[in-house]
Order: C-alpha cells, then sequence, then structure tokens
C-alpha cells in the first residue's frame, strides 16, 4: 500500500505511513488530486534527523476519508526536484512553502517565490521588502502598490497591480507581515493551556474553528473521547462564529460600496450575536470557551432560552436589511459580474470554503468529513455558481440562515453538564493526527505529531486563506481597480492565518 | 425610501447613552481583585500561561494577561475577575493588580503631556497599525466607531493617511517583518503625536512574548501615552481609556 487511508480526527502510529520514493509519492498525490471529489488539505515537510520528511493528505470528499503518504528527502543538495505544481496548480502554496524552509529546488514550479518570511527560512538573505514582483516593462501599463499598511483598520499584507488605465490586468499579493511564529511556539510551549491560547491567537476571528481543530488532535492522541456537552459547545461556538463574521462581512461590503445603511445595520446585528458569546463566557470572540477535556462554561436552558430569543428578534431584521440591499440597483450594479472566480480557476488552485462554494464546487467539511455533532446532521452545503461578487454575499445569507437553523435545532436538546471534568490524558508517543474543520471562511486542517515522550514533535496548520488567496488575485483580473477592496472584502481572507 | 424608514424605525435607538457606566454581564473578565487568602503561589506562577502572575507580593499584570481565566477558575477564592472594564492607563505600572487591592485603574492625570489635552481634547485622529495582531483586537477597534459605541460623538475617529493622524495605535506583538512599516507609519506621523497600545499582544508580546518572529525594539525608542489591556480589547476598555487621556474622561 502506498498510502493509509483514516478518517477525520483519528490518529495513527507514524510508522504506519507508507514511505514512498518522491517520484511515486509525487505521481501518488498527483494523481489522487486529478479524481472527482479529491483535494489535497495539507502538504508539508519536517526535518528528521538530518533529512526531511514529507507528508501529504489528500482528501476523498465522496468516501469521507482521508489518504496519508510521505517520502523522506536526503539533503538537499544542488538537484532540483519535479514540483507536484507543474502537474497540479493546487499545490503551489505548499511548495513555495517547502522551498522557503527547507531551500528545496524545484525545477519546475511555475511561481516559486518567498511565502511568508519566516523567520526560520533557509535563505535569510531574502527580505520582506524585496519580494520579487512579477513585473512588465511598458508605456502604457503603470504598477500601483497598496500596503502593508492599509487604509481601515485591517491587517497587513501587499497588493502590487499592473493596470491598464483603471483596468487590472494582473494583481500580485506578497504576504508575510502577521508571521510571529506560531508553529515552533506549539513545541516550545510545553503546557496544554499555553498552547490552546497559541492556537486561539492563529486567527483572532476564527478563535472557534482553530481552537476546536486543535482540541479535537489533543484528544485525538489521549483518546479521550469528547463529552455531548464539549460537542455542543464546540458547534454552537462555531456556528455562532460563522454567523457573527458573515455578519460583519456584509457590513464591510456595504461600507466598501458606499451603502451606508447596509453598513450600519449588518454591523449592529453582529453586535447580539457576540455579546451572546460574551454573556456565556465572558470573551466576545469565543476565547477561553473551547478546552481540551473540558468546558469551563456549562451551556445552561436559561442560556438557551436567550440565544433563542436573540434569534428571533436577529432574524427579522436581517432578513428585512438584506432584500432591502438587494433591491437596490446601485448596490446590485456594484456587485453582480464583479470579481468573477470561475468554476475552473477555483478548481486548478485547490480554492476551499466559500469561495470554492461560490464559483459551483461542492467542498464542505460538514458534509465531507463531518464530526462531533455534524456526523448526524446529513449538512447540505450552499454552493452558488456565478463566482461574482453577488455571489459570495448570497453565500452568507444563506449560510447565516442554515446556520440559524442547526443552533434552533440543537438547543432543542441541550446536553447535561458531566461533573466533575475528567481529567485529560496524556497523550500517546509516535503518533500522527489530523483535524479538519470547516471554519466561516473554509477548511483548517491541524496536523500533529508526537514524540516518543507525548509531546509535540511537529505540529502543522492550515488556514483556509492559505488556499484561497490566489483566489482573490485571480479574481480581479479585468476589474476596474476601484473594485479592488470590493473584491478583497468578499474572499475577507486572514492574513496572520496565512502567515502563521 | 419607506423600506429605508421601515428598518431605521425597527433598529431602533442603537448608541449607548452613556459610555461610562454601562454594566456588562458577570462573565466579563475585566479587572481582577486578589484576596489576601494565603495560596501557593509559585503553583498559580506556573498556571498563568503568559508568566503575568507573579509572587511576593502576589500580583497579576494586566498588561501580560490574556484574560483566560484559568487562574480564577483554579483558585476562585483568591482571584475574581470583576467586570470593571476600565482598565486603561498610561502608567505601565499601572497596570499591575496587587494583592487585597480593589480600586479602579486610572489615567494618570499628572503624567498626561500638555499637548494631549491642549489639542486633542475636541478632536482626536488615530492611525491604526496592526504589527501581528490576530484581527481580533482590529474588529474591536472597528466597533468602537460603529453605531452601538459611536466614539466619533466624541471627536475620535480613525483615518486612512498617517498624515491626517494626531497618533498610532498598535495592535499585536510586533512582528519583525511589520517592525519597518510600523516605523515608516509612525515617522509620517506630525508632532505632537501619541502612542497606544491596544490588547496584551502589543503590550507584551503577549503568548508570543519571546517568538523570534518578534521584532519590539520600537517600544524600546518611544514614551507610550496609553496602554489599553485587554484580549481583545472590549470597545469600552478602549473608549474610556482614551477619553481619560484627552481629558474627556469621568
Amino acid at each position: 500500500m502506498d498510502h493509509m487511508t483514516i478518517l477525520n480526527n483519528q490518529c495513527i502510529p507514524m510508522g504506519d505511513i507508507p514511505e514512498l520514493n518522491y517520484g511515486d509519492f509525487l505521481h501518488l498525490n498527483t494523481q489522487l488530486v486529478l479524481q472527482q471529489g479529491n483535494h489535497c488539505v495539507n502538504y508539508y515537510g519536517f526535518p528528521a534527523a538530518g533529512k526531511i520528511k514529507l507528508i501529504c493528505c489528500m482528501a476523498d470528499d465522496s468516501a469521507h476519508t482521508l489518504k496519508i503518504s510521505s517520502a523522506l528527502l536526503a539533503e538537499v543538495g544542488p538537484d532540483r526536484l519535479s514540483s507536484f505544481t507543474a502537474r497540479h496548480l493546487s499545490f503551489h502554496a505548499f511548495e513555495r512553502e517547502l522551498h522557503e524552509v527547507f531551500a528545496i529546488e524545484y525545477a519546475d514550479h511555475p511561481w516559486l517565490k518567498p511565502l511568508r518570511y519566516a523567520f526560520n527560512r533557509k535563505h535569510q538573505q531574502n527580505r520582506i521588502e524585496n519580494y520579487p514582483f512579477y513585473r512588465i516593462d511598458s508605456e502604457e501599463l503603470h504598477e500601483v502598490g497598496v500596503g502593508p499598511v492599509h487604509a481601515g483598520v485591517i491587517e497587513p499584507g501587499h497588493f502590487r497591480f499592473i493596470c491598464s488605465g483603471e483596468q487590472i490586468l494582473h494583481l500580485e499579493t506578497q504576504l508575510g507581515y502577521q508571521h510571529r511564529g506560531i508553529e515552533p511556539l506549539f513545541l516550545s510551549k510545553k503546557n496544554l493551556l499555553q498552547q490552546t491560547i497559541l492556537a486561539e491567537s492563529i486567527a483572532g476571528d476564527t478563535v472557534a474553528g482553530h481552537t476546536t481543530a486543535f482540541v479535537n488532535i489533543r484528544e485525538s492522541l489521549s483518546g479521550d473521547i469528547p463529552a455531548d456537552e464539549w460537542s455542543f459547545a464546540r458547534a454552537i461556538a462555531l456556528e455562532m462564529e460563522r454567523m457573527a463574521n458573515h455578519t460583519g462581512g456584509l457590513s464591510a461590503i456595504c461600507a466598501d460600496i458606499g451603502y451606508q445603511l447596509g453598513a450600519a445595520v449588518f454591523g449592529r446585528l453582529r453586535s447580539p450575536l457576540i455579546n451572546f458569546m460574551q454573556q456565556w463566557c465572558g470573551n466576545r470572540f469565543s476565547k477561553g470557551l473551547i478546552r481540551a477535556g473540558k468546558n469551563n462554561f456549562p451551556f445552561t436552558g436559561e442560556l438557551g432560552a436567550k440565544l433563542g430569543s436573540l434569534l428571533d428578534a436577529f432574524e427579522p431584521d436581517f432578513t428585512e436589511m438584506f432584500q432591502t440591499m438587494k433591491s437596490l440597483p446601485t448596490v446590485m450594479a456594484r456587485l453582480e459580474k464583479t470579481g468573477v472566480l470561475t468554476r475552473e480557476q477555483a478548481e486548478s488552485i485547490g480554492a476551499v470554503g466559500m469561495a470554492a462554494r461560490s464559483s459551483g464546487i461542492n467542498r464542505d467539511i460538514r458534509s465531507s468529513h463531518p464530526s462531533g455533532l455534524y456526523a448526524q446532521l446529513n449538512h447540505q452545503a450552499v454552493v452558488k455558481h456565478h463566482g461574482d461578487v453577488y455571489s459570495r454575499i448570497r453565500i452568507r445569507s444563506d449560510e447565516i440562515h442554515q446556520s440559524m437553523g442547526y443552533i434552533r435545532q440543537w438547543l432543542r436538546e441541550i446536553p447535561l453538564r458531566v461533573t466533575p471534568d475528567p481529567i485529560i490524558q496524556k497523550p500517546a508517543p509516535g503518533l500522527f493526527s489530523i483535524s479538519l474543520v470547516e471554519g466561516w471562511r473554509g477548511e483548517i486542517c491541524h496536523c500533529g505529531i508526537t514524540d516518543k515522550n507525548g509531546a509535540w514533535m511537529h505540529y502543522k496548520i492550515k488556514d483556509p486563506s492559505m488556499n484561497n488567496w490566489l483566489a482573490m488575485a485571480l479574481a480581479v483580473r479585468n476589474n476596474e481597480i476601484s473594485d479592488f477592496p470590493l473584491c478583497n472584502k468578499s474572499f475577507d481572507l486572514s492574513y496572520c492565518g496565512h502567515d502563521l | 425610501m419607506i423600506d429605508d424608514l421601515r428598518i431605521l424605525i425597527h433598529q431602533g435607538r442603537q448608541y449607548i447613552g452613556d459610555i461610562t457606566a454601562v454594566k456588562l454581564p458577570e462573565s466579563f473578565r475585566g479587572r481582577p481583585v486578589i484576596s489576601q487568602i494565603p495560596v501557593n503561589g509559585p503553583e498559580l506562577v506556573e498556571l498563568c500561561p503568559t508568566g503575568a502572575i507573579s509572587n511576593e507580593p502576589f500580583t497579576i499584570d494586566l498588561g501580560k494577561c490574556v484574560f483566560c481565566g484559568e487562574c480564577a477558575f483554579a483558585r476562585p477564592d483568591k482571584i475574581r475577575f470583576t467586570q470593571d472594564y476600565r482598565m486603561a492607563t498610561n502608567v505601565r505600572d499601572g497596570l499591575l493588580v496587587k494583592e487585597g487591592e480593589d480600586r479602579p485603574i486610572q489615567v494618570n492625570a499628572a503624567g498626561i503631556r500638555k499637548e494631549i489635552t491642549r489639542f486633542f481634547r475636541g478632536s482626536l485622529k488615530l492611525r491604526q497599525v496592526c504589527a501581528g495582531g490576530d484581527n481580533s483586537c482590529e474588529t474591536e477597534l472597528n466597533a468602537c466607531s460603529n453605531v452601538n459605541f459611536d466614539m466619533g460623538r466624541f471627536g475620535i475617529e480613525f483615518v486612512a493617511s498617517p498624515r491626517h493622524a494626531d497618533g498610532i495605535v498598535i495592535t499585536g506583538p510586533i512582528s519583525e517583518n511589520m517592525a519597518d512599516p510600523l516605523q515608516l507609519t509612525y515617522d509620517a506621523i506630525p508632532d505632537p503625536k501619541i502612542i497606544i497600545l491596544a490588547g496584551s499582544e502589543a503590550i507584551s508580546g503577549g503568548i508570543f512574548a519571546g517568538s523570534p518572529a518578534l521584532n519590539r525594539s520600537f517600544l524600546d525608542k518611544y514614551r507610550i501615552d496609553l496602554f489599553v489591556p485587554g484580549n481583545p480589547v472590549h470597545p469600552l476598555t478602549f473608549i474610556n481609556g482614551v477619553l481619560a487621556l484627552i481629558g474627556k474622561g469621568k
């Protein structure tokens, strides 16, 4: 067998993952990705006894399984490897990372450039101020640079446009400004609480998403089955996070097209959702709520009643504002046919989450690899087909209504509190574990490997933004540069989630 | 038009009338109080994920605290987080909460530079720089300008250009890759100017303190005018802190 087939949140002995020679490893995964329903959820490397161990995780959404394979690269020499990316573009970011961290040279990667300017990059002489942007020397074209510091109160990143008058011909996104060195910190911070807080800080707008992935892995490695109460809390938090961010996203999009009423109303509609989280766990972003092996904040019947009334008040106000917004020709003229990402483009680059679903690809971990409360839900993903800004707006509205439905359903059966909290076991040694969670932007993937003492030997995080930044760069082509903020907001990707 | 009026009527009054007198729910983790009950100090020091707790004297440093609440869960008889969100101060030591103390954290009026009250009391334009922040502080700072908190009514707003700004608000632990852009942005702000640090990551590095990917040397060069604790900062903490700084606080 050239790969191990496992399920989401399962763990296996590291030694059980077949180790192939690079050529077979390349062939296996570049063939797997071509099969219907398959896509790569993570591909990365780590140092192993002076060599580089490569791990590739391929999701089979139809069979609801994950195929894990590996290869071992000897000392990186002057020989250049054949790239996965030359055979399928969806691997492009993963191989850029491998090149950056390990100086693996690829003979045929079409865009081998720095990814994050990580502090542990091999080529320290590469500096973030010297990123090699794609350039065209032309009298008719000009370049526009935006960032890292942006006009609004948002995260930093640099966007380099090549324009013909007002029209964007090409956009190159350059990130790395938010790099804080999170993955090595999972190894150096030895206690569980510190690691949990790190997980909460990967992307502060996706606390429920990333922390759930982390605790899933931690519980899987110690063989602790999550109590119903914890699964319930995590699912409610995840869907509330989805609703809050989608509502905030709609507010920001309205602001970017100058629709003040929408910006104000969607903006204020976010408040009761996050204030509920504050009432439940003391923090508007769910920081402090999700913990491995316990739940500090019981979800009481009283909280359930409050959440129910909150949603009953939210729904008509939200629906009314959304209906009004989409009835306005001046608004729709900005949204329709702007920033189109075709299905072919989304497929070729391995887009995930909302960006993929807005362009016709049915890709949602809640249906393909569900766990916890999602396992019984039979979730039907919301899919739109035009790939424009309006599709990405419609999907937000539809998902908000869908999440409300799920929460109302779950509130009918609030699980009993587990007391006292059981003591979480130590993680077993030498294991590999993977957890996929559908965060509000898209699929989050965490992979953890324990050493012989049960401590982390390696921890790998993939935020959906790593897949989707290229989607945004493609979508703005041939749009007016004045539509860039709108296109960017319609994707609403994470800079810190990408940069780690 | 009628649709718009209907929406406005349904929304009703959204702004918080008195921003200094809001009562947050009991679950909110604001300024902690530490009782005099003797405890195993080193155990609690060890428990705290960011080293915010020190022993002898027993103190919690709100500049390092990420408000996870685990210390209060471990020893509820010793540590209790109150609903007091007014935690901002202009003196770094003002963030140290000592055993047996239960007094509000305040901005030290004598320590405020004269230019601040003179020029910024009626109008304060701020340029925010995200220097490795995780987007939660940034979202809360944006919320400060929404229809609920509306700090614009006090003349405080975020501006797009540092040239138009009276000061800088830094969020995040200051990554190496943002060190130069941060300096460039600060240099572009005309004098007189202020520096506000928003969130535990900005004040101390938070959970990222000690990461080799950071470069916090900017903070060694300048006097900080306001420290706003939180993880993330609550809009009420930020707004009340800034109001106190510019001489509009109660």
